[in-house]
């Protein structure tokens, strides 16, 4: 850490350029975040095959959802198991 | 068999045109046959930029539209004669063209040109649609701005959609003091953040704006500034050379140096 990198550390203040990165790093988490419902259904759809192999699935109960707060998307995935397939 | 560059960027001002002049001047100083398109019909400027305004006769919808032939419509560049301009139609809208008249346009100017640079409009309408219908790979543009930076990344997704995938940045504008102060983005911040390759990095100059007062761009100036050394570059990066990324932190005084090892400086 340089002098300058110090003092903003005990100071509180920010660079402009960081204050800039993490406004875009923000915007962006929610810009990329805006999905179609048919992208949402897509990504829906493969969740289902993958854990299908582990355990059966009730797909009328499945929902996925984006939500977004405080500048961190999140992918919210409710699955309804019916029964869960023995290990092999 | 040549190949079509789409340069594009989102946001409006961060100097595509200027570099779709200086890289296309550049890749003909490096002995290759290049065809500049200017696809922002209704807001023609490409023509300005490399000062060949008077000499237009027809433009890109009158090729087209079939009232001339392509070779009548290309305007030879004052001092490169391996250089031309297709330009755009100023007194027509975006929808005079569509994407597969541009795809078979690229299509026939690839027969005979090494390389195609089409300068996009900005936006992501149609007029963005229809620039990038006919290239092979895309250069996107940006500046150390959040807006640009923001607008380049939309860009990259909608290029991704269209398959024009692995689409190379080049960061316009870079002010050496500012990014030594704390108050620009630097190169790292916007790679990181963007995740595309870099093609090359242009400083801020002055000198862009007096040889676009002239109508001849930067990159031919015979005692080069730091804006025409880097369009050098990117060119012959554009042919597969490597170059090393331009040192635009150079010229430290010692001052400066003093400053680097306390901090106050990049």
């Amino acid at each position: 850490m340089n002098l300058r990198a110090l003092l903003n550390a005990l100071t509180g203040r920010q660079d402009s350029k960081d204050v800039a990165r993490e406004r875009l790093r923000m915007v962006l988490v929610h810009d990329r975040a805006t999905v179609s419902p048919e992208f949402l259904e897509k990504i829906k759809e493969e969740m289902i095959s993958v854990i299908s192999k582990y355990m059966e699935i009730d797909e009328r109960h499945t929902v996925i959802n984006l939500h977004h707060t405080d500048g961190t998307a999140v992918l919210e995935a409710n699955l309804a198991i019916k029964s869960i397939r023995r290990a092999p | 068999m040549g190949e079509v560059l789409v340069i594009t960027s989102g946001k409006g001002g961060v100097g595509k045109t200027t570099t779709v002049a200086n890289l296309g001047t550049g890749l003909a100083i490096e002995g290759k046959k290049v065809a500049l398109i200017d696809a922002d019909i209704g807001l023609r400027n490409l023509d300005v930029v490399m000062g060949l305004e008077n000499r237009i006769v027809y433009d890109l919808v009158d090729v087209v539209e079939g009232r001339c032939r392509l070779k009548q419509a290309l305007i030879r560049d004052k001092r490169f004669e391996n250089l031309y301009l297709l330009p755009a139609a100023q007194t027509r809208d975006k929808n005079a063209v569509s994407p597969d008249q541009m795809k078979k346009l690229c299509e026939e100017l690839k027969e005979e040109f090494d390389f195609v640079l089409v300068d996009c409009p900005a936006g992501i309408e149609q007029g963005f649609r229809n620039a990038i219908a006919g290239a092979d790979r895309a250069l996107i543009v940006t500046t150390p701005e959040v807006s640009a930076v923001r607008d380049a990344d939309r860009i990259i997704g909608l290029l991704e959609a269209a398959e024009l995938s692995n689409p190379r940045l080049i960061i316009n504008r870079i002010r050496p003091e500012m990014v030594r102060r704390g108050d620009m983005m630097d190169i790292d911040d916007i790679l990181e953040i963007l995740a595309i390759e870099l093609l090359g990095i242009i400083p801020d100059d002055e000198r862009i704006i007096v040889s676009t007062n002239r109508g001849e761009p930067v990159v031919s100036a015979i005692n080069g500034s730091m804006s025409a050394q880097a369009y050098r570059n990117i060119s012959k990066r554009l042919l597969g050379q490597e170059v090393p990324m331009l040192n635009i932190y150079k010229n430290r005084t010692l001052l400066g140096k003093i400053k680097k090892i306390i901090g106050f400086g990049g």
